[in-house]
């Protein structure tokens, strides 16, 4: 009977380590610079290099796949990926249905991208929709205008359809940046969400534990600061 | 690619031009164009089988089949096919992991947890540590399913309007020779429903051809989905910064369409006079009279 | 709040009446389906003022199409084939990038400002694109009736001395309608289907106000859940669907009325022409 139990042991320990052989990476390949398809076709960015550096730290085998932003979080749950690895901000709402990890980017500033320096917050604002800023705008009494990619957002300031724009300030200051003084921030930033985590299936506390201590370690040894500054410059909020 | 691109964003011009046109990225869109017209070569005969066989169920004398036959083409006619393929396929790829767990699975606990699917790895379709061309492959013909599973309905819709345009006289002669119902059936009335059924599915094939763009839906990158993936701007991130080129990437597309459309136009007409040669039908009476 | 509640919050949310914020936690089945419910008012307005508009323009398509003279023929013909040739999809993302080249401003007609505004907006540009695609497949649909009417109905119209206006208003119009009827309804249907695309990937949605889909998606996306608002979606439309057949075979009946019992097209779906 003890040899039976210990070869089922076996048998359960070996399903798991088989079943944790590949774990699959999920992200959306759109939202520079978390995560985007680089010239080569290849999924690049903060969250390949980080995601790659944790799968070493954590002696996982993983491989990368994209996944339709509007359907990430179901097909999550239906198990065609293990790991959401795609700029997800730790929401409420979100918590409810998958677990996170601790964050490995700290709580991103939102900002307002205009126009002009006077622009009327009240009036139109565009946002992606359903983001976090999406919501806020709705929330905040303005008129939302909502567009299915974030290029589509910014487009809309540019040709007047709306007075502003509201994201993301990492994804938004390259922008700005490169429109030569055409685009600039206004009025203040907005702290939203708890930062961005990888978002994992509730049932999966192992793996979750797995990831938790690997961020730990790189956030201890400041190698996560390095990526954060090598991707979103040297003015970007760090651990 | 070439040796010139090593480094893009010190090249301008003309090569700058060529080392865009041939990045890594655009050899997938180029390779996209194959995986949809390979989609289509694969999805039309699937359809057209699905469609057959719900046209023979809407005729069948046996009550519940026929119901069956006539309820998938009326439900699944009914709901546009954006909405559908929005949670078929999560559906699908459930369904059938559902199915395989019974099958290998030590325990038959309920896989739906709340939100969660959660069956055993073995159950998983395919199997966690298969490599991404399996995925890849895996998600490709869930997609070709899916779109065989609507566009069958309405050729389900058209072959069973063509059996019904089949001439009367010509089954009641074939059975007055003493051929047996099913004899009837596959030597006169599937013969003969094909130059009927032909516009209906003609026009079935242009418009599977324009819902190539939600394949993206069903997790396929289609061209539709690079277009815009190429054309969004670009800033320093990448190698090749460029503004919002997305205009000329979808009219890149337009022309694509449009000359897909006239190419189909032109085989389908070709094949249409095939069919219609000897037929009872105004177009064969033409034909006779000119020839 | 009780379901009646909710009803009246957001049955008119679509267009911009009730409730100005979207329900954010402690979703019901109600709410779902009154909110989807609300956009199905944008659905029904697509289709049914596209599908109006439609009518008119794509006889008087089909009838240039059907000229002898070539003026009139080939920009029909053109029109016809970009239109049917290319998915709606880009025909929505095209006519979006050009409606909003439009100077903001407005345009100086002999010193009237004409507004441009409301060009980009979904009630006016994705109507714009939507009444074309339809116009240009009912056009197809109109003008292989119009060849098919039986040659010895117009011999007869012309011994009797109907030419011109005549015989087009006695003969050949009622005739073609007949013929064209059943594929007419197959294109309605699909039209319908159509505008779910409008927000989903051409048009942007203003103050959260959209169609089924778009309300269908926002509860997917907060509830992490499609398997309840999509099917939601997807049984009213059958409905829409089921009511479209039905008052399409009322019309149906009507063009049909004087052929003898026996002959009568039913609108069982026909192979001839079907979208």
């Amino acid at each position: 009977m003890k040899k039976l139990l210990l070869a089922t042991a076996m048998v359960a320990v070996s399903g798991a380590a088989f079943a944790q052989d590949v774990v699959r990476l999920g992200t959306e390949g759109a939202y520079p610079p978390f995560n985007f398809i680089n010239d080569a076709g290849e999924i690049a960015g903060f969250e390949r290099d980080v995601g790659d550096e944790l799968c070493a730290r954590a002696a996982l085998t993983c491989e990368w796949v994209t996944n339709d932003w509007d359907s990430i979080i179901p097909n999550l749950q239906s198990g065609n990926y293990d790991v959401i690895i795609a700029g997800m901000s730790i929401t409420d709402e979100r918590d409810e249905v998958i677990d996170f990890s601790q964050n490995y980017f700290p709580p991103a500033a939102s900002a307002y991208v205009a126009l002009s320096a006077d622009a009327d917050l009240t009036g139109v604002v565009s946002a992606q929709v359903s983001t976090i800023q999406a919501g806020y705008v709705a929330e905040s009494g303005a008129t939302l205008l909502e567009f299915a990619t974030p290029d589509e957002t910014i487009a809309a300031v540019r040709n007047g359809e709306a007075v502003a724009v509201f994201a993301d300030k990492d994804f938004l200051a390259p922008i700005v940046a490169e429109s030569n003084g055409e685009l600039m921030f206004v009025a203040d930033e907005v702290q939203l969400g708890g930062g961005v985590g990888l978002g994992l299936r509730e049932s999966d506390a192992e793996l979750k534990d797995k990831f938790n201590a690997a961020i730990q370690t790189m956030k201890d040894d400041g190698s996560l600061n390095a990526l954060i500054e090598k991707h979103f410059g040297p003015e970007t909020a760090k651990f | 690619m070439f040796a010139a691109c090593a480094d893009p964003k010190a090249i301008e011009g003309l090569t700058w031009a060529m080392c865009y046109l041939t990045s890594g990225k655009h050899l997938d869109f180029y390779w996209s164009f194959v995986t949809v017209l390979g989609l289509l070569a694969i999805t039309a005969p699937t359809a057209l089988a699905m469609g057959f066989a719900g046209a023979t169920a809407s005729r069948s004398r046996f009550l519940p089949v026929s119901l069956l036959g006539k309820g998938y083409a009326a439900i699944v006619r009914g709901v546009p096919d954006i909405v559908f393929f929005l949670f078929f396929v999560i559906a699908l790829d459930q369904g059938i992991e559902y199915l395989k767990s019974l099958a290998v699975c030590p325990d038959h606990s309920w896989p739906w947890q709340g939100l969660e699917f959660r069956v055993c790895p073995e159950a998983k379709v395919p199997l966690g540590k298969s490599s991404a061309i399996w995925h890849q492959a895996y998600g490709f013909a869930l997609a070709v399913f899916t779109f065989a599973l609507v566009f069958g309905a309405f050729a389900a819709n058209v072959l069973y309007g063509a059996m019904n345009a089949v001439p009367k006289a010509q089954l009641e002669t074939a059975e007055a020779y003493g051929m047996s119902q099913s004899q009837v059936f596959r030597r006169i009335l599937v013969p003969q429903m094909w130059v009927f059924a032909l516009p209906g599915l003609s026009n079935l094939w242009m418009i599977l051809i324009k819902a190539t763009p939600l394949l993206f839906l069903l997790g396929v990158k289609d061209i539709v989905f690079w277009a815009r993936e190429l054309g969004g701007s670009k800033t320093q991130a990448y190698e090749y910064p460029h503004p919002d080129w997305r205009l000329w990437y979808f009219l890149g597309l337009l022309v694509f369409y449009l000359a897909f459309t006239k190419v189909s136009e032109i085989v389908l007409a070709r094949i249409s006079a095939r069919l219609s040669h000897g037929q009872a039908t105004a177009a064969g009476e033409a034909m006779r009279k000119a020839g | 709040m009780t379901c009646w509640e909710t009803v009246q919050a957001y049955a008119f949310r679509s267009i911009g009446y009730g409730e100005n914020l979207l329900p954010r936690t402690d979703f019901t089945l109600c709410q779902q389906f009154t909110l989807i419910g609300s956009g199905l008012i944008w659905n029904v307005y697509f289709g049914v003022l596209a599908l109006a508009f439609g009518f008119f323009f794509a006889i008087a398509v089909a009838l240039a199409k059907s000229s002898r003279r070539m003026l009139l023929r080939k920009p029909a013909e053109w029109f016809v084939f970009i239109f049917r040739g290319s998915p709606l999809f880009i025909q929505f993302f095209l006519a979006y990038e050009s409606l909003q080249l439009l100077p903001k401003v407005g345009i100086n007609v002999l010193g009237f400002t004409l507004e441009t505004a409301w060009t980009t907006r979904a009630w006016a540009g994705a109507l714009l694109v939507l009444f074309l695609n339809t116009s240009a497949y009912a056009a197809e649909i109109f003008h292989g009736a119009l060849k098919s009417i039986p040659k010895g109905d117009l011999e007869a119209a012309e011994a009797y001395g109907l030419t011109g206006w005549q015989k087009f208003r006695r003969i050949q119009w009622p005739t073609m309608l007949r013929l064209a009827w059943p594929s007419y309804t197959n294109e309605a249907i699909f039209l319908f289907h159509a505008t779910t695309l409008v927000f989903f990937s051409g048009f942007p949605a203003f103050r959260q106000m959209g169609d089924a889909l778009y309300y269908a998606k926002y509860f997917a996306d907060k509830t992490f859940n499609p398997f309840v608002p999509y099917p939601i979606v997807a049984v009213y439309f059958i409905a829409l669907t089921l009511l479209l057949t039905f008052a399409f075979g009322l019309v149906n009946r009507r063009l049909n009325r004087h052929l003898p019992s026996n002959q009568k097209s039913r609108i069982r779906l026909r192979p001839q022409i079907i979208r």
